[in-house]
Order: C-alpha cells, then sequence, then structure tokens
C-alpha cells in the first residue's frame, strides 16, 4: 500500500468524533427530501461554514445535536449521514 | 387617499425576539386573533410614536426565508408581499435580527429588503451577542444593508425609543400609494444570499471571541442518553402533581360556584323550563367545562415555562427516537404528554409542530391519551366491579386494571399514528431539525400575556360552541316531558330517552344495556358527567359520599362483568367530549378532521368494548 497517498474516505457528519471541530465539505442534496434539503440550507448548512458535533441522543439512534456558525441545530442521523465534512487539524 | 392608520409589520427568523419586542412595544393593547382560512395566530396592537401618530403593529409568524415551508411562513410572505387575505399591505417592517447569530438572521433580512418596503432593522438580543463576546458595530450595518439599525434588547425595553423614533421616519403617512413590492430577491438563490450574508455579517463584527459555550455544559445534562431523561422526568412528574394537585381546589371552587349561581337563580325563579334550561343546561354545561381551567392554565404555565427557556427543544430531541418510531417527530411528545391531563391544551400546544401532517396527526391521536375526565368515571366503575384482591403482595387488582386502562390508550394512540401516517396522513416527513434556542430565563410578564390568551381563548369556546352543545343535550334530556302522574320517569320519557331506546339495539352486541346508552348520551358533553348521568338514570340523586357507595352498590347488582370491562374499553376510545371535539375544529380549520376523528374513535371505541365482552364471556367471567 503506498502510505504517501492515503486514500481519503469521506467522512459523514454522522460519524464524526464528539467535540472534533470541522468544515462543511459537501453536502448530498440528492439524499435529502426537497423539505429536508431546503431546511438544512435557511439553517446555515454551506460548504466551508465550519461545523462540530455536540450531542447525541439515546446511545441508539436518536438525533445529533451539532454547532453550525454560531447555532446549535438538532438533526436526525439520516441526515447527518448525507452532510460530509473534513476535520480542522491544528 | 385612505387616512387608514399605518400598518407595521414585524418580521424575522424564529426566536429573534419578536414576540418579545411586540410585546414591549404593545404593551396590554392587543389583540390574538386568526388569519381566515389558516390557523394561523394573528397578534395585532398599536403604538404611539414619539412624534404622536398611532400605528397598528402586527407580529408576524418567524419564517426563515419567502420560500415558505409552514401555514405560519406563508402567512408571513404573504403579508409582506401584500397577498394575504384579511390584511393590507405593511406601510413599513420592522426586520427583527438576532445579534447573536447574524450570519443566518441577515439571509432573511436581505430578501425583506430587497421587498423594496421602507424597513428598520432591530437589531436584538444585543445583550446575548455582548454575553458571547461579540462586539458589533450598527453603523457599519446600517451601511452595509442600506436601511436604519438600532440594537435593542426587548426583554429589557433597551434601544425602544430610539426604534419608534427611526420607525416616525420611515412610515409616511403620504405613501397610500405606493409600488407594489418587487419580488426579485425571492428567486435569488438562497446559498448567494447566505453567503452575501455571511459577508457583511463579518464586516459589521468589530470583534469576535469564540464562541462562549454558554449552556453547553448544562446541555451535557439535558441531553444525556440518561441523565436527561431522569431530568425530563422529574420535570415531567413536577407538571403533573402541579396539574393533578395544585389544580383540584380552584376546580373544586369553580364547580361549587357555578352550583351556587345555580342555586341563587332556583331561589329567585319559579320553576319554568326557562329555569331549567339556564341551571340545568346552561350554568352546568358551561360550568362542567370551566371547571378545567385551573388545570389547563397550570399545565399551560409548564409549557410556556418550558417553551420559553429553551427546554422544550431539548425534551423533543430526547424523546424523537420514540416519536419517529411511529411516524411522528419529537415535537409530538409534549402535547401528547398535556393529553395525559386535558386534549384541549394538548391540541392547542401542536402549534410548535412545523410539519402540517405530524400536527395532525398528533392532534388526530391526542384524545386516546387516558385525560383525568376519564378517572371519575375509571374509578366508579373499578370500584364497583373489579374485584379488590391483591395478585401479588402491594398489587392490587383495581389498579391493574387502571394501569391497564392507561397503557391501552398510549398503544391505541401509537398505532393509529402508525397507520394514519400510511394512510390519510401520508406524506414526506419533513423529519425533525431545528435550531437549539439559547437557554433564556423567562419573563414573567410575556409569560402573563401568554396564559390570558390561553384563558381567553378557552373561555371563549366555552361561551360559545361549547354552551350551544350542552343546552342541546339538555333540550334532548329535557323534553318532551311526561304527562302528570306518569310512571315513566322524565329521562326515560325524553327524546334521549327514546334515541337510547332505538339505538340500544346497535349497543346490544357489545354488552351495553339501554340504562348505559342512555346515560352516554349527555356524557358527550364531557366524560365525567357519565358518573352523574348514571346516577340520574337509576334515580339516585345528589353525589354525597353515601350515594357513590349506593351507586357502586346498584352497579355491581345490575352490571355483569363482561358489560362493566365493555364499558370501560369505551371510555379508552370513544371521544366523549365536546371541548375536544371544538378545538380540534378550531386547530384543523373546518369539520373535515373533527368528524373523521369522531368517526374513527367511535368505531374503535365500539370494536373495543365488543371484543373485550365477547372475551370475557368467552372466559366465563
Ligand atoms: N436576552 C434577551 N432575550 C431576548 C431578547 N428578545 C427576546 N428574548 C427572549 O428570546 C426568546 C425568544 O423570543 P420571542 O419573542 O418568543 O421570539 P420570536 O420567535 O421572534 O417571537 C424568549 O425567551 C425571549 O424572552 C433580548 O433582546 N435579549
Ligand atoms: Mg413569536
Amino acid at each position: 500500500m503506498d502510505m504517501s497517498h492515503p486514500v481519503k474516505l469521506p467522512l459523514s457528519l454522522e460519524s464524526l468524533p464528539h467535540r472534533q471541530v470541522a468544515t462543511v465539505a459537501a453536502i448530498d442534496w440528492a439524499h435529502l427530501s426537497t423539505p429536508e434539503a431546503r431546511r438544512l440550507r435557511e439553517l446555515g448548512f454551506d460548504e466551508g461554514v465550519g461545523i462540530e458535533v455536540l450531542h447525541r441522543a439515546s446511545l441508539g439512534r436518536g438525533p445529533i445535536a451539532c454547532r453550525i456558525g454560531r447555532m446549535t441545530v438538532a438533526l436526525r442521523r439520516a441526515v447527518a449521514g448525507a452532510i460530509f465534512v473534513s476535520p480542522v487539524t491544528h | 387617499m385612505t387616512t387608514a392608520t399605518p400598518l407595521v409589520a414585524l418580521v424575522g427568523n424564529p426566536n429573534a425576539g419578536k414576540s418579545a419586542l411586540f410585546n414591549a412595544l404593545t404593551g396590554a393593547r392587543q389583540k390574538v386573533g386568526n388569519y381566515p382560512g389558516v390557523t394561523v395566530e394573528r397578534h395585532s396592537g398599536r403604538l404611539a410614536l414619539p412624534d404622536g401618530r398611532v400605528v397598528d403593529l402586527v407580529d408576524l409568524p418567524g419564517a426563515y426565508s419567502l420560500d415558505p415551508s409552514s401555514p405560519d411562513e406563508r402567512v408571513t410572505r404573504d403579508v409582506v408581499t401584500g397577498t394575504q387575505t384579511g390584511e393590507r399591505l405593511p406601510d413599513a417592517l420592522v426586520v427583527v435580527v438576532d445579534a447573536s447569530n447574524l450570519d443566518n438572521h441577515l439571509r432573511f433580512t436581505l430578501q425583506l429588503i430587497a421587498l423594496g418596503l421602507p424597513v428598520v432593522v432591530a437589531l436584538n438580543m444585543f445583550d446575548l451577542a455582548e454575553r458571547d463576546g461579540l462586539t458589533l458595530d450598527p453603523k457599519k450595518l446600517s451601511e452595509e444593508l442600506g436601511v436604519p439599525v438600532v440594537p435593542t434588547v426587548a426583554v429589557r425595553r433597551r434601544g425602544l425609543e430610539e426604534l419608534k423614533t427611526l420607525l416616525g421616519g420611515i412610515v409616511d403617512a403620504d405613501a397610500a400609494i405606493r409600488l407594489r413590492p418587487s419580488n426579485h430577491a425571492i428567486g435569488e438563490d438562497i446559498v448567494t444570499l447566505q453567503r452575501r450574508a455571511r459577508k457583511i455579517a463579518t464586516a459589521a463584527t468589530v470583534a469576535e471571541a469564540p464562541a462562549r459555550r454558554w449552556g453547553h455544559a448544562f446541555d451535557s445534562v439535558a441531553l444525556h442518553p440518561v441523565f436527561g431523561l431522569v431530568l425530563l422526568f422529574v420535570i415531567l412528574f413536577a407538571m403533573f402533581q402541579a396539574v393533578f394537585f395544585a389544580g383540584a381546589a380552584p376546580a373544586d371552587a369553580i364547580a361549587a360556584g357555578f352550583d351556587w349561581i345555580s342555586g341563587r337563580v332556583k331561589d329567585v325563579m319559579p320553576d319554568s323550563v326557562l329555569r331549567s334550561l339556564i341551571t340545568d343546561g346552561m350554568i352546568a354545561g358551561v360550568g362542567a367545562v370551566v371547571k378545567f381551567l385551573p388545570q389547563i392554565l397550570i399545565m399551560f404555565f409548564f409549557i410556556l415555562v418550558l417553551e420559553a427557556s429553551g427546554y422544550m427543544v431539548r425534551a423533543a430531541f430526547l424523546m424523537d427516537r420514540v416519536m419517529a418510531s411511529v411516524g411522528l417527530s419529537g415535537r409530538a411528545f409534549i402535547p401528547l404528554l398535556s393529553s395525559f391531563a386535558c386534549a384541549v391544551p394538548g391540541i392547542m400546544s401542536t402549534r410548535t409542530i412545523e410539519d402540517e401532517k405530524d400536527r395532525l396527526t398528533t392532534i388526530l391521536v391526542a384524545p386516546l391519551m387516558t385525560c383525568s375526565a376519564r378517572l371519575p368515571v375509571y374509578t366508579l366503575v373499578i370500584g364497583a366491579l373489579i374485584p379488590n384482591i391483591k395478585v401479588l403482595p402491594f398489587v392490587g387488582l383495581q389498579g391493574l386494571v387502571m394501569l391497564g386502562l392507561y397503557i391501552m390508550g398510549v398503544v391505541g394512540a401509537f398505532v393509529v399514528a402508525l397507520v394514519l401516517r400510511r394512510t390519510v396522513t401520508k406524506g414526506e416527513s419533513s423529519g425533525f431539525m431545528m435550531e437549539m434556542p439559547k437557554y433564556q430565563m423567562p419573563r414573567l410578564r410575556d409569560l402573563a400575556i401568554g396564559l390570558w390568551s390561553r384563558a381567553e381563548a378557552f373561555l371563549k369556546r366555552a361561551g360559545t360552541t361549547i354552551a350551544f352543545t350542552t343546552i342541546v343535550l339538555w333540550a334532548l334530556l329535557s323534553f318532551p316531558k311526561p304527562p302528570e302522574g306518569s310512571p315513566v320517569s322524565p329521562v326515560n320519557y325524553s327524546v334521549a330517552g327514546r334515541i337510547a331506546n332505538a339505538i340500544e339495539p346497535a349497543f346490544r352486541p357489545i354488552g351495553f344495556n339501554r340504562d348505559i346508552v342512555l346515560a352516554l348520551i349527555p356524557a358527550m358533553a364531557a366524560r365525567e358527567v357519565a358518573v352523574a348521568a348514571l346516577g340520574t338514570v337509576y334515580a339516585i340523586d345528589s353525589a354525597s359520599d353515601q350515594d357513590e357507595a349506593k351507586m357502586a352498590q346498584t352497579l355491581h347488582a345490575r352490571w355483569s362483568l363482561p358489560t362493566a370491562l365493555a364499558f370501560l374499553m369505551w371510555f379508552v376510545f370513544a371521544p366523549q367530549c365536546i371541548s375536544t371535539i371544538a378545538v380540534t375544529r378550531r386547530e384543523t380549520n373546518g369539520w373535515t378532521w373533527p368528524a373523521f376523528m369522531v368517526g374513527y374513535l367511535f368505531a374503535l371505541a365500539y370494536i373495543a368494548a365488543g371484543a373485550v365482552y365477547w372475551a370475557a364471556i368467552g372466559l366465563g367471567l
């Protein structure tokens, strides 16, 4: 395996580690319903915006709470799975 | 040219502080109405400008953009574009933005400014921005936006005078003929607008400390998978304790008050049909409903506090998983829970559910939650016919049956929600996606105004629809009068008695006798009326303790156990409550959904009662 060119797997918001600061890399709009997509845009989800997972409800498959810009937003995991992020490394 | 008072609309994102600003500007001089054809409340009031002119102020529903995704947002768009029926085009807009969240709020502001109406921006929550370590430059923001900007703190009444002065400057009395608003920014792509908004926000921000995690520490507990649920449970426990215990005494006092009025009327009026109409019809009927006011207000007090403090969205967050399993959203949790006290406040509080179909489903299943009016009926029948034995140490059979009835209601609601979501209220769910507001100390003044408007809405309904229906029921039970010396009792001789005779065969298969059918007719007004109605049918008069015992004996002697169980099942499902039907009509704007609700609930009640009756017979009970 060539380690100098690691395959960059797209990381979704759903699997972003807790409290890891990231930016929105891409949003898979095709995987979202029209109302979901619109709401997401209205809440300020856009490429390049800072994002971080703050809380996850129930150990199972409950919604997650994330910080987007200066706001805290709750969304379901299915939606979080359509949001791809790139972690900010210091 | 019109000389009408100028109209100014408050508009902005949800949670920008529009209502707080509206309350601060208009005080008690406000009216709550409804926009025609939709269940969107219209809050309006009057405001005196510093120059002495008076303007009408309306508080528009919060919206994220001019592209509406709920009935509320549609009203907002239609008002600001002058296309809403029942509202004229505003002469000016006060755009309210959350200073601590400019990025997001400025996008809608840009859309609104582009409409071309005179605009002043209230840079609200200036205190929270400072708390978050943001230093903003209102002058710079004003330059960037091209409209006047004034920092405000609605809840501390800061910046109000300046806002009014600026408003005086843009409300032009002679501008009766003005161009229709232009629509060009509505078409502008939301992403482009958002980027422009972010640029402006950055330009107006002088200094920015990294967002201080105010409230995040608390959220670590409030949203915790275990501690969060414990906290939620404790809050709900306190709420129900308050509703049932603190609410009981004032409810009794109100009932006593209505009895007293009724007694006075009986003192001064000779016995006549008119007196009976006033006392047994009107006073008793309205009293039976108004009696619930204290409990409803206590319930609403909690709901308003939970909502204003920002906790409500957290509760929805915790419960979303469970609610999603039956096709509802976390937002349905609190309304359904409130329905355990009374479906009326429960249904009224579904307004916080954005998705129309989610909301409708929640309204339709709310009556399945075991409300407090069922308790007297359950208590009477269980006490009379279920043996008072222990099935396990500390576990009595009576208590177990009572618990079973509660569980039956919840399971019923979940199953019905699942079925409805796949049939009549089918549709793409907009899911659960919402801003979690910052924690706030609720303001007493806003709570008082909120409670008052609920009380008013409830009493108005009690005074109109409910009074009317109880009078009709009274008439059915009172006429015609039996001839002098007839052995038939007045109730049996009345129209209701005859209706009972006619429909009794339909109820025989589910084990109901004619007495039960007759008692169910007046109990259409409210479930607990069934207790008094059974008393009337069995000719037991007032409801003293001794008579209650007598009543239990009577039931024990006349009802079989299968009949009693069928009767209990009936009360789990049947829509025996006029207030609920009336509030459903109001909240769904028409008779279609209340009719559907009544239909499916009666059908369920009939099937469930029948099934239990025959199962019990089969088991040889
Ligand atoms: N600290 C602070 N809180 C505010 C201010 N304005 C409103 N609030 C609070 O913010 C919350 C949302 O306000 P509300 O008026 O209901 O927002 P609306 O959705 O725009 O009508 C309420 O708890 C208000 O008490 C403000 O200027 N400063
Ligand atoms: Mg409001």
